[in-house]
This record gives structure tokens, sequence and C-alpha cells, in this order.
């Protein structure tokens, strides 16, 4: 009776997993059937040609390259921003009273509760006055302030949890308050750390609806709306599309799985302060 | 967001905090309220299609606004949207997250695959399924006419309300993966021997379940429901990549019909005053929960 629960609990633990992957297997066929298959009524589960030069046509096809190099510079900066900005807000927060600490804290509150979406018009219109259409420090700028509130919260979350008698063990030592930060608590912290940052540097790569206002260039586009071009008015390039699609994808689920492990730690500090 | 309360200890001056949440309120204040407001002062001016501000009009903005016959029916789907998809992710994340958190062959990989909708762009995963829902082409139409369920193929998003249903299933698909994870971590909180007591294993168990493990989650789930409630109001990628709002603008919410009004219409005010509402009614939302929630939380004690 046990055995039969346990492999009933596994069977339907893999359905589940592969349910949640279809849309990307598919993706993949897709990806790698020759443009004439694509078209065909009724569609075929797998292509009868495997295409596999679609993945290295597409890089002629657009600037690939250019909107990969886009992403993982708008991305970064806004990754490494985010971290150098909320590590001393989140540390001071957690560890000191101050007139205002509220209103700060309400202030990240609100920033949770704005998408950039939410607020596209207010954007456009300001980075428009500030003569920042097409260039990636409009994007950078934007991703770094509102990815601030989640990470600020989930890191001082994580240094509220450290007992200050560490702390005040290293400051006895010598240690100066900054240094005490680096060596002592950032190092206990780092589940959270490490949450925060692939989380922000996610929600950069994956976002759309700002890029997609904003820069109009081939330039300076980010992937997610370079490869809009494989859309036309009448015709889509799925094979092109998708094979772009997995090319932007791959690295960035390759990340997440990296710390997935992490993951669990890092959220739970969130929900049970 | 409650983070320890350090009320005994006394208040230090503002200026000292300024070398460490200086940045933080510099960058927050130019990048997230200075559009607020730009937002919420253009909802009551009159924009010309070129973007150039033509002067004050008052509320003149939303009266055109509220006459839209289309907007009784955005508003409706957009409290649809939020509810069922924040709901039905909750209902299904519940007890993918009990199953996960035991242990079985292939657990890491299976967790894997959870995170890939995660962690992969909205736009391109809303557009694969797009494409499986084809109607010529799709692989939707090919499995179901296979099984027998149809006998030709069916046009998926070609009426309104299939086609909001489908929206709000890639939605489901993809907040599912994170309300998972946050109720895991909320599991991980909960001690071995209480789960081991409340093992849930057959219908007599259901009920220990919602009486032990169930409420220990409730905090766990106060962060998921807030942070999905935030998302799916907003999101935007969904309806854009599969519908665009349409047929018409049958499958709009409050945000892809501000974006319509902004942007394919060109009039800024109007579609500022939309957004200005929309934001008015994210807040209800979240308030409203809160309060139900606390309320609950007080009976519970």
């Amino acid at each position: 009776m046990k055995s039969f629960r346990k492999t009933t609990l596994t069977i339907s633990a893999w359905i589940v997993g592969l349910l949640f992957i279809s849309p990307y297997i598919e993706m993949l066929i897709t990806s790698l059937k020759p443009k004439s298959e694509i078209t065909n009524i009724p569609t075929t589960y797998l292509p009868k040609k495997w295409e596999f030069a679609n993945f290295i046509n597409i890089w002629k096809q657009i600037p690939l390259a250019t909107f990969l190099k886009s992403s993982i510079i708008v991305s970064l900066s806004a990754t490494v921003l985010v971290i150098l900005i909320a590590v001393p807000a989140a540390y001071y927060v957690a560890r000191n009273n101050f007139r205002g600490r509220n209103a700060f804290m309400f202030l990240v509150l609100i920033t949770q509760m704005f998408s950039p979406t939410a607020l596209v018009i207010g954007i456009f219109r300001e980075i428009v006055s500030f003569k920042l259409v097409n260039t990636y420090q409009a994007l950078i700028l934007v991703y770094t302030a509102f990815n601030l509130a989640f990470a600020t919260w989930i890191l001082s979350s994580f240094f509220a949890s450290i007992p200050m008698e560490i702390e005040e063990a290293a400051w006895i030592d010598g240690a100066s308050r900054v240094k005490t930060l680096r060596k002592v608590v950032l190092p206990l912290a780092l589940p959270g750390l490490v949450t925060a940052t692939i989380f922000t540097f996610i929600a950069a790569w994956n976002e759309f609806v700002i890029a997609f206002t904003v820069e109009g260039s081939p330039t300076h586009q980010p992937i997610t709306v370079g490869l809009d071009s494989f859309i036309g008015q009448y015709q889509v390039q799925w094979e092109y599309l998708f094979a772009g699609s997995l090319i932007a994808i791959i690295p960035v689920v390759i990340l997440f799985a990296f710390i997935e492990k992490w993951l669990v730690t890092g959220l739970t500090a969130g929900s049970v302060k | 967001m409650a983070i320890n309360t350090l009320n005994h200890v006394k208040k230090k001056p503002f200026y000292q905090s300024l070398p460490w949440i200086g940045p933080a309120i510099v960058v927050i204040a130019l990048f997230v309220l200075w559009p607020a407001i730009e937002m919420f002062t253009t909802s009551f001016r009159y924009v010309n299609q070129a973007g150039q501000i033509r002067g004050w009009t008052g509320i003149s903005n939303y009266q055109t606004l509220f006459t839209n016959s289309d907007l009784p029916g955005v508003l409706l789907r957009t409290g649809v949207w939020v509810i069922g998809v924040v709901l039905i992710s909750v209902l299904i994340s519940l007890p993918l997250a009990q199953m996960l958190h035991q242990k079985f062959v292939g657990r890491r990989i299976v967790r894997y695959c959870l995170i890939v909708p995660w962690a992969a762009s909205v736009v391109m995963t809303a557009i694969s399924w797009r494409w499986m829902l084809d109607s010529y082409y799709g692989i939707f139409n090919r499995i179901a006419q296979d099984l027998g369920f149809i006998n030709q193929p069916y046009a998926w998003l070609g009426s309104p309300n299939i086609a909001f249903g489908w929206l709000m299933l890639v939605a489901v698909f993809v907040s599912v993966p994170f309300t998972t994870y946050v109720i895991i971590a909320g599991l991980s909180t909960i001690p071995e021997e209480i789960l081991e007591a409340a093992k849930v294993d057959g219908a007599n168990d259901w009920k220990r379940y919602w009486e032990i493990i169930f409420p220990l989650l409730r905090p766990a789930l106060l962060i998921g429901i807030v942070i999905n409630l935030i998302n799916v109001f907003n999101s935007f990628p969904v309806i854009w990549a599969i519908t665009q709002g349409g047929p018409g603008s049958s499958t709009d919410t409050t945000t892809t019909m501000a974006y319509k009004i902004a942007f394919k219409t060109s009039d800024i005010g109007q579609s500022a005053s939309l957004a200005t509402l929309n934001f008015l009614i994210i807040l209800v939302f979240i308030g409203l929960f809160l309060r139900v929630n606390s309320r609950n939380a007080q009976k519970n004690k």
C-alpha cells in the first residue's frame, strides 16, 4: 500500500513536471522544423526533417548578437546597481531605528505595488524629456528603481534574522561597521543576496513593456523586443521566433536552476518575517 | 513587509541614515514616484496627438473615460481576471507544494521543470501558447482531433469568452511556479514532527490538513497572494502577445486598454486617467484582501 502511494506520487509529479515544460518542448520542436513543415495541416508532432540550421541562420536573419549584448548590458548593470543600493539600505533599516524609517518602508511598499507597466505612460514621457530614448541608461535606471523594493525587503528580512551578538563580537575585535557588513553579515545573508540578485537579473532580462515602448532602434533593443521583428502583420516566422526565444530562455533557466536550492531559504525569510 | 520593530531603540536623526538609504530614495523618487506623479497630473491635462501638453482640462478626461462604452466590460473582465487567476493559482499551488515537499525519485528534476515558466520570459511563453492554439497549425487542434474531442480544427482564440478563458489559463500557468515555491518555503518552516503528525494520507486527513497545516501556511500565503495580486493585475504580456485584447476590446483588461489608448489612439490624457483608475483599483484590491486576512487571523486566535 505504501509503495503504491509512493509510485502514484512519483508518477503524478513527473506528469506535472512534463506539463510545465511542454510549451517549451513544442517551442523546440517547432524551431527545428523546416519552413515548409511549419504550415502543414494538420501539424506534425515531430519534424520529418530536423532543421538544425535554423539555429545558425537566425544569427543572419536579425542582429541577434546585438540584442543579446543589449540584454546582458542592461540586466547586469541594473542588477549591480540594485545590489549596491539595496544592501546598505536594507542593512541600515534592519539594524537602526531612525526618524523617517516608517516613511522609507512605506516608500518601498508603494514601489512594490507599482509595476513599470502601470506607469508606462509616465515613464515614457519622463524618458523623452530626459532625452534618454534609445539608450541603455533608460532601461537600466527604470529596472533598478523597480527592483529595489523587492531586493531591499528580502535583504532586510535576512539582516534582521542575523543575531546582533555576532556583529558586536566583530566590532569588539576592532572591525569597522562597513567591514563587519562585508565580512560577517553578507556571508550569513548569502541566500537572500543570491535570491535578490537572480530575481533582479531575470526581471530585467525578461522585461518587455518598457523596452518595447522606449527602445525603437534595433541597436539598443533587448532580445525580448528584438524577436518581435519575426512577428509580421500577416505572417510569423515561427521557426526563427522560437529558436531565438530558446536562445534567450535557456541561459536564465540554467541560472535559476543553479539557485533552486537557495530559493526556498530565500523566500522563507521573506515570508516568516 | 513588517520588519522587526525597533521601537524600543532610541531614534537616530534622519540625516544619519542618508548615506545608507539616500541612493535608494533618489532612484525610487526619480523613476517610480516621478512617473507616477507625471501620470497623475497628465490625467487632468489635455495632451495632443504629438504628445504636447495643451493645458489643464479638469476632470474631462475622466468624464470621457466613463462614457467609453467599452469600460464596463473591461472593468468586469479585470475583476474576473485578477480574482480568477490568483484564486486558481493558489488552489493549484497548495497541493502542488505539498507534493513537491515530499521525497520521491526525480524530485529535483521535477522542481527544475517547475521553475522554467518562472524563469522564462512571459512574452515568449505566451507566444508559444498562441502558437499551440493556432487554428490552422496549432498542436492543440491536432491533439484534440486525434483524441476525438473535435472533428475539425477549432478557432480557440476566435470567440471572446473562450479566448479569455485561455488567457486566464496561460496567466495561471506563469503564476503557479512562484506561488508554489512561496508555499514550499512556508512548508519548510513547519517542524517535521507536525507535518508527520498531520500527514495527508486519506480522506480523513484532509480535515487535518486544513486544521493544522493550512493555518501555519498563512504568512507564506499572504506574501504569495499579495505579490500575485500585483503581478496579475499588471499582467500585460500574456494578453498582448496572444490576442492584443481582441477581437475588438473583448479580451482587454484595464492595463491593456490603457496601453492601447496611449499608443494606438495616441490619447495620453485619456490613457493616464485610466492608468490612475487602475492604480486606485489595485489599492482597493490589496486593501480588501489585507482586511479580510486580518479579520480571519483574529478569528483564528
